[in-house]
């Protein structure tokens, strides 16, 4: 065991690091290269076939409802005999006085649970971090759950609504509300604490420099997610299936009347349950809708945020 | 005249400045306000509260009815048959196949283009690409219900017959639909954590003479691994909670089976189906419905929780 000198051990260490380098500049070039450009045409594959997915889900729905679309669709009620004279109406008017009620509460609400979260609550304390750990973990919760809610909390048990509209516009407020604070914080959060100082300096209360400074400021972060969360209020189907909005309601429904109420893509679900290929086509016509309506807003909210995304 | 705060700081530094920097008021407005919008923000804890507490009181009614061992064990689900059986298990293992199956289509290819807009694309193409994302993820998901039944399932049907016993209704043709449901979420979330990793050691890498897959696969991929895991958890856990796609693609027999090919009934599609008939409170289908919510609520609370922890992690380390 002939320990070697020092000198041997550096020549060793320096001609094995020179092989190893050698080794590794030669070979670089052809087969690193060609991995390379697999590994780029993989993603560029990957990427493609995601966007042409979701992009086939649009065009799918256009091409198969497009002998539908027509006023009739917006006009008459729906039919269980008759696909060819059957339309959306009820349902249409159901949607728009749902996703009202959840504007009405969602927007003070979220905004006002966002402001207390990011400029009062104070996060040494457990509470604070109790409500934030929540928030997050409600913005997860399975819509299907928020219809349970709905059912034994709303329609019936304490609340007992039974089955009227303002009960699934309080199922839907509550299913988008943990998006609203979420997106309403990230706006607030990037307000830079400078701006407050500033306001505070100069003798305005907190809450003045809430309002003029923190919040005018704000205001295109939180009309996104506001935005992003009627959208999704308006495509949930699942909680509203337990809440009430039967499908076959010939009439316009009202806030409060007690003979149930429609919804848009409640009403597509059911037309699209059925077998005969002429209700398909029906639910995919309510489907461009839907879709024309929800992209739109979807478009909007994402341009607004990336306009007047400020850098301070 | 003495009362002035000037004359006190000049005669005794000791001496408190007779000035007050307290607000002239008490400012009840602004308590006022305070407490008004910490009542906004204990809305979500009663929420919460509330769930735990609606999907408990008939879970424990239907424990009383059912023993626990035969619910979560028992491979027979009957519960609106006489005489009735409730082991969950078949409908458990329809949603985890749903699930699995549309992972299995959803993480190879939202990692690969996570990859792609967060290392390879030029930031004129990812400022195209990513809203496009962003908006497309807003579909609706019985729109992608329908478009799996209408379209992808007679499809697959004629491709690939073994995936599509009962035509129309096939798990593993919902697990691709669910796929894409979620593919805009793991390549939005797993883009932003790779983006936060710090350049510095993309470059250090290049300077070791690292090729660009390399840097993207051993470096950035590594470094941006509990973000990415985040956000493959988040989309699991969508995919269980997917109530639209099942009900619409995957059928109601409740199967306990992993095959693609058959139909499944999921928790999510029993809830669906069986709460939109009118039942009355009280009964053992009643609370048959919270109990299967209550399972439903766990899986995908302690996938959430996991998530938001690995969150955590990654904005720790490099923000």
């Amino acid at each position: 065991m002939a320990d070697p000198t020092e000198t041997e051990r550096v020549r060793l260490a320096t001609a094995g690091a020179r092989a190893v380098t050698l080794e590794s500049l030669s070979s670089q070039p052809r087969g690193d290269l060609f991995k390379g450009a697999l590994f780029y045409a993989l993603l560029i594959l990957a990427l493609a076939v995601a966007l042409a997915g979701l992009a086939a889900i649009i065009i799918q729905a256009a091409v198969k409802g497009a002998p539908a679309i027509g006023p009739d669709l917006f006009t008459n009620g729906p039919s269980t005999l008759n696909p060819s004279e059957a339309g959306f109406r009820p349902a249409l008017i159901g949607t728009l006085y749902l996703i009202l009620g959840v504007i009405v509460l969602v927007v003070p609400l979220g905004i006002g649970a966002a402001i207390y979260l990011e400029e009062y609550g104070d996060r040494s304390r457990w509470w604070n971090r109790l409500i934030e750990l929540n928030v997050q973990n409600l913005a997860g919760v399975p819509s299907i759950i928020y219809g349970i809610l709905g059912l034994a909390f709303i329609v019936r048990g304490p609340l007992d609504l039974g089955f009227i509209l303002v009960a699934g516009s309080l199922t839907l407020a509550l299913l988008v509300l943990p998006t609203v604070i979420l997106a309403a914080r990230e706006a607030i959060r990037a307000v830079p604490p400078s701006i407050r100082e500033g306001s505070l300096a100069l003798g305005a209360t907190q809450w003045q420099t809430i309002r003029r400074q923190v919040l005018p400021a704000a205001v295109p972060g939180v009309i996104t997610g506001v935005i992003l969360a009627i959208s999704r209020a308006i495509g949930e189907t699942a909680p509203l299936l337990l809440v009430g909005a039967a499908t076959f309601v010939t009439f316009n429904p009202t806030f409060l009347g007690d003979n149930g109420y429609s919804a848009l893509p409640v009403l597509i679900f059911n037309y699209a349950q059925r077998p005969q290929d002429e209700f398909r086509v029906l639910a995919a016509a309510g489907v461009i809708v839907m879709l024309v309506v929800l992209l739109a807003m979807n478009s909007f909210a994402v341009w607004l945020r990336n306009r007047y995304e400020q850098q301070w | 005249m003495d009362s002035t705060g000037l004359t006190g700081d000049l005669e005794g530094a000791g001496r408190k400045p007779a000035i007050s920097l307290e607000a002239p008021s008490p400012r009840y407005g602004e308590k006022a306000i305070k407490g008004l919008l910490a009542v906004c923000a204990l809305l979500s804890v009663v929420t919460t509260t509330a769930i735990v507490v609606s999907l408990l009181i008939p879970t424990l009614d239907f424990l009383a009815r059912v023993p626990i061992g035969d619910f979560l064990f028992g491979t027979s689900w009957a519960p609106t048959f006489t005489p009735a059986s409730f082991g969950v298990l078949p409908i458990l293992v329809g949603t985890l196949s749903t699930s699995l199956w549309g992972m299995l289509v959803a993480v190879p290819i939202g990692l690969a283009s996570a990859i792609f807009l967060s290392e390879y694309a030029s930031p004129r193409v990812r400022k195209v690409i990513k809203p496009i994302l962003e908006v497309l993820a807003g579909i609706p998901t019985v729109a992608i219900g329908i478009f799996g039944l209408v379209f992808l399932s007679p499809l697959i049907e004629k491709v690939l017959p073994f995936m599509v016993n009962v035509p129309p209704f096939s798990a593993g043709v919902a697990g691709i639909a669910i796929g894409l449901m979620i593919v805009p979420i793991i390549a939005s979330i797993s883009d932003d954590s790779m983006r936060s990793v710090p350049s510095g050691l993309r470059e250090a890498a290049y300077g070791l003479g690292s090729t660009k897959m390399k840097v993207a696969t051993r470096v950035v991929f590594p470094a941006a691994i509990s973000g990415i895991i985040a956000s493959l958890v988040l989309a699991g856990s969508r995919a269980v909670g997917e109530t639209m796609i099942v009900l619409l693609v995957a059928g109601a027999s409740p199967n306990l089976t992993f095959d693609p090919g058959s139909s499944v009934q999921t928790m999510t599609a029993f809830i669906g189906t069986t709460a939109t008939g009118d039942i009355s409170t009280g009964t053992i289908t009643y609370d048959t419905i919270f109990a299967v919510g209550a399972l439903l609520f766990v899986i995908t609370l302690v996938l959430n929780m996991f998530a938001i922890r690995m969150v955590r992690k990654y904005r720790e380390v490099y923000e």
